[in-house]
C-alpha cells in the first residue's frame, strides 16, 4: 500500500507492505536512524517519537496508521546547529551514559512539558514512566527536564 | 519482531467498519489503538489476515453528558479519558483509572472501546467499569444493542460482542460528590495490576477486582458486607471470596488473594467506607 508521512517537515511517499512498523518505516525508508529499537515489545520506549505531537512508541504503531500524519523525530528537533532546550538541558545535566535511551527520553521529556509545563519532580518521574534508562538511574535525566521546564539551559 | 503479512482496510464510517468486517468474516480485526493487538501480533499470538482500521473515526471520539448519564464514544484515548474535566466533576473514578493505563505513550494510542473489547481481567478499565455499572453500546449488521457490563466479560479475552460488531459507546452513570477508590499493586510502573480493586459508593457500594479470575469480577461479598453495615477492614476480609486468581512470574494465587484483600481495605477506605 501506499503511505504519505510527514517526517520533520519533509514529505516522503512509499509503497509499503501493511505489517510494517512505523520505526522501520523512519529507520529504513526515511533513512532516520536516531529512533531506536529497544525492547521491541512496547516496554522501554527507546523508539519514542511525536505523532501529530504527541508521544508515542513507534514500535506498537504501524507505518499504514502514520498515513497522513505529522511525524516528529529526534532529528528534528534541533534547528540547525542550534540545540533544542531539552536537547541542551540532557546535555549540561549529564542526563545520558551510553545515551541508547537518549531519543527516546527526549521525544517523551517534550511531549511531557507540552502536556505539564510546570511539572513537579513526581509529575517528571511518572511522566516518564514508559522510558527505561538502563545506565543514569534517572536522576540527571529528571534533574534535566526540570531544568528544561525552568528555562534553565544555556546557562554556564 | 514482524506481524504476519495482512491486508489493511482503513474505515471511513462506522457503517463501513461493520460492512468490512461482515465482508472478510472471522479472518479480519477492528483495529483501535492497536495497543493490545499489536503486540499480539507481533509475538504471532494473533495473526489476523484483515485489518479494519476504525483509528480514524473521531465521530466515536466524544465524552458528552447525555442527561441522566455520560457517554463516551468507543474511540476515546485514554489520556482524553483521564484529562477530561467532565469526567473529572461527574466521574473521577473512571478518569482517575484510565490515567493509570501503560505510560503516557500508550495513554496517547490506546481508546476505551479497544480496553472493554479486549476484555482483559488485569486491565484497568475495565473493572471499574463493572464497578460503576456501565452499559456499552454494539452495532452489527442488524442494528444497535445495549450490553450490561455484568453481562459484557465472558471469559480470558473473550466478551458478549459478536465478531461482526463494533463496540461504538460507553455509558456511565454520574457519580458527582461520590466516594471512591482506586488501588493498583505492580512492579514497574507502566505495567498491568498483579491485583487491582476499584470501589464506587453512592449510596450502594460497587466493587470490582483486576486480575483475580478469567474475568474483571464483582467482590459480591464484600459488597453484601458493606450493605448489612460492616467496617472496611472485615468487610475486605471477603474479597477472595469466589475468584480464582491467576498463576504467573508475577504472583502465586495466595499472594494474589491476600493482596485483595489489603487492596479491597484501602479502596474501601479512600472510598471513605
Ligand atoms: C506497554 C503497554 C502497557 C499497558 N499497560 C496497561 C495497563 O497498565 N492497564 C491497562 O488496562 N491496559 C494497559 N495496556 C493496554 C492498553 O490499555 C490498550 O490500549 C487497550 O487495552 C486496548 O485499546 P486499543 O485501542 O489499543 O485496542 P486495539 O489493540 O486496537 O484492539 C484490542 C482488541 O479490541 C478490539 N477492538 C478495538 N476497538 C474495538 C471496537 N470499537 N469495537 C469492537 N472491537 C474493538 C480489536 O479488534 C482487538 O481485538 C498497555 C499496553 C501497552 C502496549
Ligand atoms: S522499542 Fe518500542 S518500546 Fe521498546
Ligand atoms: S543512557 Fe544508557 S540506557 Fe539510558
Amino acid at each position: 500500500m501506499k503511505v504519505t508521512v510527514e517526517v520533520n517537515g519533509t514529505t516522503y511517499s512509499d509503497d509499503v507492505e501493511p505489517r510494517l512498523l512505523l520505526v522501520h518505516y523512519i529507520r529504513e525508508n526515511c533513512g532516520l536512524t536516531g529512533t531506536n529499537v529497544g525492547c521491541d515489545t512496547s516496554s522501554c520506549g527507546a523508539c519514542t517519537i511525536h505523532l501529530n505531537g504527541e508521544s508515542v512508541k513507534s514500535c506498537t504503531v504501524l507505518a499504514a496508521q502514520a498515513d497522513g500524519q505529522k511525524v516528529t523525530t529526534i532529528e528534528g528537533l534541533a534547528n540547525g546547529d542550534q540545540l533544542h532546550p531539552m536537547q541542551q538541558a540532557f546535555h549540561e545535566n549529564h542526563a545520558l551514559q551510553c545515551g541508547y535511551c537518549t531519543p527516546g527520553m527526549i521525544m517523551a521529556s517534550v511531549s511531557l512539558l507540552d502536556e505539564i509545563p510546570n511539572p513537579t519532580e513526581a509529575q517528571v518521574r511518572e511522566g516518564l514512566e514508559g522510558n527505561l534508562c538502563r545506565c543514569t538511574g534517572y536522576h540527571n535525566i529528571v534533574k534535566a527536564v526540570l531544568a528544561a521546564a525552568e528555562g534553565k539551559v544555556g546557562a554556564q | 519482531m514482524i506481524p504476519v503479512a495482512f491486508d489493511y482496510k482503513r474505515a471511513g464510517s462506522a457503517e463501513e467498519a461493520i460492512a468490512l468486517i461482515a465482508e472478510y468474516g472471522d479472518d479480519a480485526k477492528l483495529l483501535a489503538g492497536g495497543h493490545s493487538l499489536l503486540p499480539l501480533m507481533k509475538l504471532r499470538l494473533a495473526t489476523p489476515s484483515v485489518l479494519v482500521d476504525v483509528g480514524r473515526l473521531s465521530d466515536l471520539s466524544y465524552i458528552t453528558d447525555a442527561g441522566d448519564h455520560l457517554a463516551i464514544g468507543a474511540l476515546t484515548r485514554h489520556r482524553d479519558v483521564e484529562t477530561s474535566e467532565l469526567l473529572a466533576a461527574q466521574s473521577p473514578l473512571l478518569a482517575h483509572s484510565a490515567a493509570n493505563v501503560g505510560d503516557n505513550q500508550v495513554r496517547h494510542r490506546g481508546t476505551i472501546g479497544g480496553s472493554v473489547a479486549h476484555a482483559d481481567p488485569a486491565s484497568d478499565l475495565p473493572a471499574t467499569l463493572l464497578a460503576l455499572g456501565a452499559t456499552f453500546v454494539a452495532k452489527g449488521p442488524g442494528g444497535e444493542r445495549t450490553i450490561a457490563a455484568t453481562d459484557f466479560f465472558e471469559g480470558f479475552l473473550e466478551s458478549a460482542l459478536a465478531a461482526d460488531e463494533l463496540l461504538t459507546e460507553i455509558r456511565v452513570p454520574k457519580t458527582p460528590g461520590a466516594g471512591w477508590g482506586y488501588q493498583k499493586f505492580n512492579r514497574r510502573a507502566q505495567d498491568w495490576a498483579i491485583v487491582g480493586c476499584s470501589v464506587i459508593r453512592n449510596g450502594t457500594t460497587g466493587v470490582a477486582l483486576v486480575n483475580m479470575g478469567s474475568t474483571p469480577l464483582r467482590a459480591t461479598a464484600v459488597e453484601q458486607a458493606i450493605a448489612q453495615g460492616a467496617s472496611a477492614k472485615d468487610a475486605a476480609e471477603f474479597a477472595a471470596e469466589g475468584t480464582e486468581p491467576p498463576s504467573d512470574l508475577n504472583a502465586s494465587p495466595d499472594y494474589r488473594r491476600h493482596l485483595a484483600k489489603v487492596l479491597v481495605r484501602r479502596a474501601l477506605e479512600a472510598a471513605g467506607v
